[in-house]
């Protein structure tokens, strides 16, 4: 008998012949938000700069000029082709002389010392980011590897709740959830900020 | 109806770690004696003890949540087998390809035949429970595949060649300290002038690992969750060396316990909300990472999926203790419970230490083979009140050791006692009788408030890990009579 046949064998054993049907699962937390769209946007700055991310807001045209100076304040003089964009980003949002992702081997993203992404969505009551691998978010080794990650958020992409969030993603798209820096509560349960993902993490905020 | 009865097997011996070397008092008599260690795990557990609270006390819903967290791994239960099936399809149409173990030996066996068919010597592996519990790195090592652990808790330990003793944070019975000192003596290239500041001990392991996960080839990693209808894995993690192996390397292998399996992505709502909160008192952890089978040009392009069983079947046989597998490691219950915090994870002698350890490994390896754990607590309640899916700890570990002793051949000296005393209780002359004897107990006490702990056998089997007051000089009904003359 396959290993597959005996452990599903051992479940009917297990769970025996005459099976109840499951009891229905109530829903009845939180499924929205009610909090206006200001608000929210108030919220998620709080819990991203709780997490120790930094977050800027501006108006719709001056989204390339914001992206630039905060990777100034983050990186210092930098060189403009030590950033890498997206392929989705529009090109008036693109900081000025950014590489875009030309989808070169992931290691080689190492290479660079910033990316600048778009997001699916944004849930504003656990401060959380998402990116699901589309042209605009980019591939996931694209927000890993290179030590500063820039995220442009429009206020239409923001969500109060952990179902409101993901009930606008694709469950079959590959997806990253992030919540502020790379961070570890590995020693006597402190957080640190930063280890293995970006140390710097920026929010653009489009509003 | 129990997994005996029904020809069920257990985990198998001499694989893995589910079970210790020593009963649990007699492990954790050593680990009592270790002031630094207690002071350790006094100082984290206190901590994360205060950030829990904090986060869940935030959330109106919490008891709405925590129910349906709850109602949602009951259903699982009930209809795991499709549920698996459902998975095996899904994952299977997404390009991934599934493998199922009915035990830690197949579970290595695969494994190690998966990453030798792809030529490397090499895996790097994101913390994981099950991999842990199968004792993976031990076979890979054997087969002559090096194992590098990628989580920096599990890298101390892996570095230290110490044990995991938490089920969150495997490393928390070491401070700063001593982290340092590991570093330091193990580190290849270090900076010798390195601080015990967890944030210069972090950037060290950032240092160490880097070109680790740029070469390497093949990933292992568990999973928190498996979504049957759409084939979504989840793994939840702060530091992004899980992102590292999930998206870098050509394959990645996934090894899960087949309980993880949740049926439906609204699910996930759930225990996005229960698990963050419950395990490093986060709103949310800093990355979640969620993936079905192979997307073209982004991440893993071999993906395998590899079902384990291990026991769990046989847990599942039992109708009351089943309910330990509904566990989503969050480890909220070893945080808070007086037991784990004063004796250390290492007591326990299982991957699974705490509370929920305490029902899960006897349950898993057979109760015959981890006789001690269902006793390792005070039956206080606290981990049931923190739990975030509401497993019911205490009644499984009642449950259990009843288990235990109807499994015994001769009625020891304690059933025998407490046949005695059943009896006494039920007839008031004897019970008057036997408070008088009691009252003897005073002699021996020589005026201090417990009895001495050297009583004979077979009274000392009970006094040695237990103070015995001293009986009053009057008992309840005598005092009483004197004063309402009854």
């Amino acid at each position: 008998m396959s290993a597959r046949d005996e452990i599903l064998g051992r479940i009917r054993t297990a769970l025996g012949p005459d099976r109840a049907a499951p009891a229905e699962v109530r829903r009845d937390y939180r499924l929205t938000d009610d909090r206006s769209p200001d608000e929210l946007l108030d919220v998620l700055t709080d819990r991203l700069e709780d997490y120790r991310a930094t977050v800027v807001r501006c108006a719709p045209s001056e989204v390339a000029a914001t992206v630039g100076s905060a990777l100034r304040t983050a990186l210092g003089e930098h060189s403009p082709a030590d950033v890498v964009v997206a392929p989705g980003v529009p090109a008036d949002r693109r900081p000025d002389g950014a590489v875009e992702d030309d989808g070169r081997p992931a290691v080689a993203l190492a290479g660079y010392a910033a990316t600048v992404t778009g997001v699916a969505v944004a849930i504003a009551e656990t401060g959380t980011l998402v990116l699901d691998g589309s042209p605009l978010s980019g591939r996931r080794a694209l927000s890993l590897l290179p030590d500063c990650l820039v995220c442009v958020v429009e206020a239409a992409q923001v969500v109060g709740s952990v179902p409101e969030g993901l009930a606008r993603l694709d469950p079959l798209a590959p997806l990253t959830m992030i919540s502020g820096p790379s961070a570890t509560s590995d020693i006597e349960l402190q957080r640190v900020e930063g280890v293995h993902g970006p140390r710097t993490l920026v929010v653009v905020l489009v509003a | 109806m129990t997994a005996v009865f029904l020809g069920i097997p257990t985990a198998p011996r001499g694989v893995g770690h589910l079970r210790g070397d020593l009963s649990f008092p007699d492990a954790a008599r050593d680990s009592l004696r270790d002031g630094q260690l207690r002071a350790n795990l006094g100082h984290a557990t206190a901590t994360i003890r205060g950030k829990r609270a904090a986060v869940v006390g935030e959330v109106p819903d919490w008891a709405e949540l925590r129910e349906a967290g709850r109602a949602i791994k009951a259903a699982t239960m009930a209809r795991l087998d499709e549920h698996l099936i459902a998975l095996e399809e899904q994952v299977t149409a997404r390009g991934g390809t599934v493998h199922w173990a009915s035990d830690a030996t197949e579970a290595n066996e695969i494994v190690t035949r998966l990453v030798q068919a792809t030529g490397t010597d090499e895996v790097v592996k994101v913390k994981s429970m099950a991999t842990q519990e199968i004792g993976l790195n031990e076979a890979l090592e054997a087969a002559g595949i090096a194992a590098h652990e990628t989580d920096l808790a599990e890298l101390i330990v892996q570095l230290g060649e110490d044990t995991p003793s938490h089920i969150l944070v495997p490393a928390i019975h070491k401070n700063r300290a001593e982290i340092r000192e590991i570093f330091l003596r193990t580190m290849p290239g270090v900076d010798p002038g390195l601080t015990d500041d967890p944030r210069k001990l972090a950037m060290a392991a950032r240092a160490h690992l880097r070109e680790r996960f740029l070469r390497a080839r093949v990933a292992i990693s568990g999973a928190n969750f498996a979504v049957a209808e759409t084939g979504t894995l989840a793994v939840v993690e702060s530091e992004g060396n899980g992102r590292m192996c999930l998206t870098l390397p050509q394959t990645l292998i996934t090894v899960m316990g087949i309980e993880k399996v949740v049926p439906t992505w609204r699910d996930l709502e759930v225990f996005l909300q229960l698990l963050p909160r419950s395990s490093t008192g986060e709103r949310m952890n800093p990355y979640t990472s969620l993936w079905a089978g192979v997307t073209p040009g982004d991440g893993p392009q071999e993906f395998h999926l590899v079902l384990v069983d291990n026991g769990r079947t046989a847990v599942l046989a039992d109708e009351v203790g089943r309910e330990a597998l509904h566990c989503i490691r969050c480890s909220a219950c070893l945080n808070v419970c007086p037991v784990y915090e004063r004796a250390g994870g290492h007591a326990y002698g299982s991957v699974y230490p705490g509370p929920i350890g305490a029902v899960l490994s006897p349950q898993l390896t057979g109760i015959e083979d981890n006789a001690s754990l269902p006793y390792a607590s005070s039956l206080c309640g606290a981990c049931y009140d923190v739990c975030p899916v509401a497993i019911d700890i205490p009644s499984i570990l009642v449950h259990l050791r009843a288990e235990h002793v109807e499994a015994q051949q001769h009625a020891g000296p304690e059933a025998l006692a407490f046949r005695a005393l059943s009896k006494a209780m039920s007839n008031p002359r004897l019970w008057r009788l036997a408070q008088k004897a009691a009252g003897l107990g005073r002699f021996l006490a020589w005026g201090r408030p417990t009895l001495p702990a050297a009583l004979p056998p077979p009274a000392s089997r009970w006094t040695r890990t237990r103070d015995l007051p001293t009986p009053p000089k009057e008992t309840f009904t005598q005092a009483w009579a004197r004063e309402h003359g009854g």
